[in-house]
């Protein structure tokens, strides 16, 4: 079973070899990360030395100062004393301050880490194929940008302060131990057997424990976000109660989860404690007997056991430094697991520009599947000249929506080209496609912003006349005139104060607005009522013209404005002609279009 | 309804304090409060024996040691490996006391909150991105319970420990233990004004993280738009600007901490270079003994991280409380759609199910006339409307009887959709009453109204479930004829094709069906549901032509008794209905049959019949035809279609 990408993320039971992949691709991205940034981390290691060993040299001084500084006062010389004061001072003034400007600078490269992993998890995922978005869900790749990069930000925002800190911390005060007095020193060496023991231990067990909260979180929000945008068919049909026990068997399992993390934690800090206190004991037996025989001063000795103690208590920030990073560090696979998808329809290496496209469309042997076994379309071979408006009809599940979605590149063919003013879309540079090309689907999304921002998505840089004049000509501009601020009334989440049929009346004028070469509709006007088609339709015979166009649609009506209808069926052209070649024929669109017919009124 | 507010209420949140904001969580915390205590109780005792160990190392220094006598170390020693150990094991006390709690409470609050967003009405969802209740859900609880479990105990404990610690110091000697007091009186001030200053950023870093989550949301379910319009790049920007002011805002939070941590780390240092001299000065005096002085430093020392950690603690006490206030933000807001308190007593009431009876065993009451629903003066208007716009729907006057099945007809925008989500108390009327069977419907338990009453959306969701569990949302207890039946009445006949048949996994975390495909099994759901009325939102309008007629051939067969409330936007629904109702103006201006309003009816002609523009079109065809045949001769073909046109056209 392989580990590429984001495949088994759910398991956490990694063997050797696949756990060392996944840790070597989140380095990888992690390093990546770190790259810019590297004079900044200069630096601030810089300023968490020269603060580290400030604060350190702390005991040492006040050993001096009652060794020396005490003595010399009783004879009447206050010179020592007074210069380990001083220094104290300095050396705490100075500490202080660096660690405030440290904090500081962590804050500003951790954050531009952040942002900089944002953006690429963001680009990334709007690069990876609709085919992945469908299969990996929308939920989790919410939980991606969303908890897992909260838990990274907890790493960077204290954890890597403890770390470098804290290892710091725990190397200076051992060389000044062993510097003030060997033996002692020699004592703490001892100690950091057991601690690199117990840490280790920490650390094995932590980690798989750490992946599987992610996982269940990830679960968590899944089912959170699924309810929160279905809402209304939730309550609907009364599925509250059977989601509040579905939610509640999820949050125990993430609770479950996150206290077995916790319970390692509750092992490992007093673990840590135990050793120091008995490091504490043993540094005093030997020390106290050195005492007692006069070749140790009382200062040392003094100095030594703050030494210790202080030896031991970064190791407990270091272990909630373990905490964040071992979250983090899940998270992190996880994130790096999606980065590594390549998208299915992947940009063109060497692009090829098309600066104004003429329309041509050209299928040359295409076949499409979505898996190996179940082919789609089994070798389609289709030519559509520049300009023409092509219908395309047959039953659901005929392959319609793949042949457009083709055309659009949400897709690449499995075999064969499809070709835009004979070049082939998977060499065309993205921008001339989007350019050429645009789809409007029967679900038109709108998002969060005003009505003008959503129609300007079609053309970002449209101005104000050319949005409402947009809007005028597929007959939107009556309703967003009567909205509580017209053009600048926000759509609520998911368009919920705009109809379903106002919401494709916004996506059409969004649509036109971009003024692609070709256009294709995809049931575009299923919701809309019949004025509102009527108007459509009549904006589309001027609109289309000079483009080239494919609509699908069930409402036969527009098919009437169609130079060629395409009926479709098992994913072969079955019946290909002009609309009133096929109607008065004796095929199925002839069938089809009597029985339509009948249907009107 | 109450008017509503927007989801970042910064300014106009009533100013309330931090300890009272936090105390809101007492009532999910009162369970796990003993254990708390006990943990904060251990924690204690281990800062105790922590702070005692300085004065076993002043017996020793003052005693065995200065007199050199090296037998005497052996039970100091001893003592100070004890004290040791002790400390470990009430540190691990105090973990194993608190561990449980802190993950009990978070989860009882998330459960709460999602409770609480499931009852909240359509309006409140309407208002709140998802990405705001998310980011509560996950970020804001996970930040109290980290609070709970460790923030709140070691706060308390460490703020006990300094009080204590410094009636050690006092102990040891007065003046040095003043000189530490008055030295620390700064620290105070600070941790005052760093609240202030703190809590302001940590509101608005946590508002904006919302937003962003927001943005994410709807990129990722938005992304089929921004492909075809290969926008990727402009969403990325809006995203990036908001990933950077929340930047922005991280980093003055990292200031302010700085700046905490700045006081924290130099308020001690100064103290203890002031204390080194003054004790040092006192020792040469005699006032002070060598182990008091060495007691002394090492009980400072003790202190050390328990004041270090204060500023640590009160940002997260600060994070917590903003977390806390977005947190009850949700759960606060008023339900104004729920049981009725007392359902209708004066009125005689069929609808209300026996509460001893389980749902699918409940004989319906018979002898009466069932699933009469009946609009009555119903007046609706979005909270949020302007006030000089007239309601969207204004004065509702429609009236179901048993068994019948109405169309409802008309323009984009009329106000059709919002009038079906008032049938199931989506949304509540602002004027007017709906009812069932007579009993206004705001008198009945939800639950009792909402199996009545099932509905089919345009905008059908399905549910990361298999096909069956989708089906019988509404009445898990039917059987498998049922199920069958409701299937084949919306023509979903393709579910026995899908790979595992009726098990197959549908929706988010499934497989991905087309609209169609998706519409039938939302239109299979309602009628599975077996309700007494049954209100379908333009279910059918990704289905094609032949599709459509089965359904409707099969509604009308199988649902005659259900009463059918039917938006309608192709005349071929139309036909499916007994009754049509043309709502215009936010009124039923016409009520009749099809052909009635076809004939008398001018607007209505209008909304549901595109003949005018066929019979344009087809006489442009007529003529090109005519030309056509004197050319190519192709008559009777061209006899046979216009045959039927002209059949048609009588009609």
């Amino acid at each position: 079973m392989s580990v590429s990408g984001v495949q088994g993320e759910e398991r956490s039971d990694f063997t050797a070899a696949e756990s060392k992949q996944i840790r070597a691709r989140s380095l990888r991205l992690l390093a990546s990360l770190a790259r810019p940034m590297r004079a900044k981390l200069a630096l601030t290691l810089g300023v968490v030395v020269v603060s580290t060993v400030a604060l350190v040299a702390g005991p040492a001084i006040i050993a001096y100062g009652i060794d020396t500084g005490l003595p010399a006062l009783l004879r009447g010389n206050a010179v020592p004393l007074i210069g380990a004061v001083a220094i104290y001072l300095v050396a705490g003034v100075a500490g202080a301050l660096l660690i405030a400007w440290y904090t500081v600078l962590t804050a500003r490269i951790g954050q531009a880490i952040l942002l900089d992993l944002r953006k690429r998890v963001f680009l990334h995922t709007q690069r990876l194929s609709l085919e992945f978005h469908e299969r990996y869900t929308s939920g989790r790749i919410i939980a991606r940008q969303t908890s897992d990069l909260d838990a990274i930000r907890e790493l960077l925002d204290s954890g890597i302060n403890q770390l470098v800190q804290g290892a710091l911390y725990m190397t200076l005060v051992a060389v000044a131990l062993v510097s003030l007095d060997f033996r002692s020193g020699l004592v703490l060496c001892a100690f950091l057997l057991p601690l690199a023991t117990l840490t280790r231990w920490f650390q094995v067990r932590s980690r798989q424990r750490f992946r599987e909260t992610r996982v269940a979180s990830a679960g968590l929000i899944v089912q959170f976000v699924e309810t929160m945008t279905g809402i209304r068919a939730v309550k609907a049909f009364r599925k509250e109660p059977q989601n509040a026990r579905t939610f509640a068997a999820l949050t125990e399992t993430y609770r479950a989860t996150n206290a077995r993390v916790i319970q390692l934690f509750g092992v490992f800090e007093p673990g840590l404690l135990l050793i120091g206190n008995v490091a504490l004991a043993v540094v005093l037996l030997l020390g106290g007997l050195r005492v007692a025989d006069g070749s140790l001063a009382i200062g040392v000795l003094l100095a030594a056991l703050l030494y210790t103690r202080q030896f031991f208590a970064p190791a407990e920030e270091m272990a909630m430094f373990y905490n964040s990073y071992q979250s983090a560090a899940s998270a992190l696979e996880k994130i790096s697991g999606v980065l590594e998808e390549t998208p299915g329809v992947p940009d063109p290496q060497d692009p090829i520009d098309l600066w104004q496209a003429r329309g041509k469309l050209d299928f040359a042997n295409v076949e499409f599947g979505y898996s190996a076994q179940t082919l789609i379309l089994p070798r389609l071979a289709l030519k559509i000249p520049a300009g023409q408006v092509v219908a395309l009809v047959g039953a659901t599940g005929a392959g319609k929506s793949t042949l457009a979605k083709l055309i659009a590149r949400f897709y690449d063919p499995s075999h064969g080209q499809v070709l835009l003013d004979d070049v082939d879309l998977r060499r065309l540079h993205p921008k001339d496609l989007r350019r050429a090309i645009v789809m409007v689907t029967q679900e038109a999304y709108l998002f969060s912003g005003t009505v003008a921002e959503n129609i300007a998505l079609g053309k970002p840089d449209a101005t104000r006349e050319e949005i409402i004049a947009a809007a005028t000509a597929v007959g939107a501009h009556g309703f967003i005139q009567a909205l509580p601020d017209a053009y600048d009334s926000e759509v609520n989440k998911r368009g919920g104060r705009v109809s379903a049929g106002q919401r494709q009346l916004i996506s059409f004028a969004r649509a036109f607005l971009a003024n692609p070469a070709v256009l294709i509709l995809d049931e575009a006007t299923a919701s809309l009522d019949i004025p509102s088609e009527r108007l459509v339709q009549e904006a589309l015979t001027t609109l289309l013209a000079g483009r080239t166009a494919l609509i699908i649609a069930h409402r036969l009506s527009t098919v009437a404005i169609a130079d060629r209808v395409l009926v479709m069926e098992s994913g072969r052209i079955v019946e290909d002609g002009t609309p009133r070649e096929l109607i008065s024929g004796t095929g199925r669109f002839a069938k089809l279009h009597a029985a339509w017919r009948d249907s009107l009124v | 309804m109450t008017v509503p507010s927007s989801p970042k209420a910064e300014s106009a949140r009533p100013k309330i304090g931090t300890a009272a904001s936090l105390f809101r969580l007492y009532p999910f915390v009162k369970p796990a409060l003993p254990r708390i205590a006990f943990g904060a109780l251990s924690a204690l005792v281990a800062a105790l024996v922590a702070l005692s160990i300085p004065q076993v190392l002043r017996h020793l220094v003052d005693g065995a040691l200065q007199q050199g006598d090296a037998t005497q170390l052996g039970w100091p020693v001893a003592l100070v490996l004890l004290l040791g150990v002790l400390e470990a094991g009430m540190i691990w006390l105090r973990r194993w006391f608190v561990l449980q709690p802190g993950t009990h409470v978070e989860a009882a609050m998330r459960n709460a909150l999602y409770q609480r967003l499931q009852q909240l009405p359509v309006s409140f969802h309407d208002r709140w991105p998802s990405g705001q209740l998310l980011s509560r859900a996950m970020s804001d609880l996970n930040q109290i319970r980290r609070w709970i479990s460790f923030g709140i105990v070691l706060l308390v404990v460490n703020m006990l420990t300094i009080v204590i610690g410094l009636v050690f110091l006092l102990a040891i000697n007065v003046w040095l233990g003043l000189l530490f007091v008055v030295c620390s009186i700064p620290l105070w001030i600070y941790g005052y004004l760093f609240e202030q200053k703190y809590s302001v950023v940590a509101r608005r870093s946590q508002d904006q993280a919302g937003d962003l989550a927001t943005s994410v949301e709807e990129a990722v379910h938005g992304i089929r738009v921004l492909k075809a319009f290969g926008r990727g790049s402009h969403a990325l920007r809006k995203f990036a600007g908001q990933a950077e002011d929340l930047r922005g805002t991280e980093i003055e939070k990292a200031r302010a901490i700085a700046g905490i941590w700045l006081w924290l780390l130099l308020v001690p240092d100064v103290t203890f270079a002031l204390c080194l001299l003054g004790g040092v000065w006192l020792a040469s005096l005699d006032e002070l003994t060598v182990g008091q002085l060495v007691a002394f430093f090492a009980t400072a020392t003790v202190l050390r991280f328990p004041v270090e950690s204060i500023g640590f603690l009160l940002s997260m006490t600060f994070d917590t409380r903003t977390a806390a206030d977005r947190y009850f933000e949700v759960l606060d807001e008023p339900n104004t759609i729920t049981d009725p308190a007392q359902p209708d007593p004066a009125r005689p009431d069929p609808a209300r199910p026996d509460p001893a009876q389980p749902e699918s065993t409940r004989p319906l009451p018979s002898g009466q006339s069932l699933g009469r629903f009946t609009f009555d003066r119903v007046h609706f208007r979005y909270p949020d409307s302007l006030p000089q716009h007239a309601d969207l729907l204004d004065g509702i006057e429609l009236e179901l009887v048993p068994g019948e099945t109405m169309a409802l007809v008309g323009i984009t925008g009329s106000g059709k959709s919002t009038l079906t989500a008032l049938a199931s108390r989506l949304y509540d009327v602002t004027g007017g009453a709906i009812r069932l069977d007579g009993v206004d419907i705001r008198m009945l338990p939800l639950k009792c109204l909402r199996t009545q009453v099932a509905m089919a959306f345009e905008d059908a969701t399905l549910f990361s479930a298999s096909v069956r569990e989708n089906v019988l949302l509404g009445r898990p207890e039917a059987t498998e004829g049922e199920l069958t039946k409701a299937l084949m009445i919306a023509q979903a006949h393709f579910v026995f094709e899908l790979p595992e048949g009726l098990d197959t996994m549908v929706g988010e975390e499934g497989l991905s069906l087309s609209g169609g495909q998706r519409q039938r099994l939302a239109l299979a759901r309602a009628v599975a549901s077996a309700p007494r009325v049954l209100v379908l939102d333009d279910p059918l309008s990704a289905l094609d032509v032949n599709t459509e007629s089965l359904v409707q051939a099969a509604l009308r067969r199988d649902l005659a008794a259900t009463t059918t409330l039917v938006v309608a936007h192709r005349p071929s629904t139309v036909m499916l209905a007994d009754r049509v109702a043309l709502l215009e103006g936010g009124r039923i201006t016409a009520l009749g049959t099809h052909s009635e309003l076809l004939a008398q009816n001018e607007h209505y002609r209008f909304v549901i019949s595109s003949l005018q523009d066929e019979e344009a079109r087809d006489a442009r065809e007529r003529r090109a035809d005519e030309r056509e045949r004197q050319s190519r001769k192709q008559q009777s073909l061209e006899q046979q279609s216009r045959e039927r046109i002209s059949h048609r056209g009588e009609k």
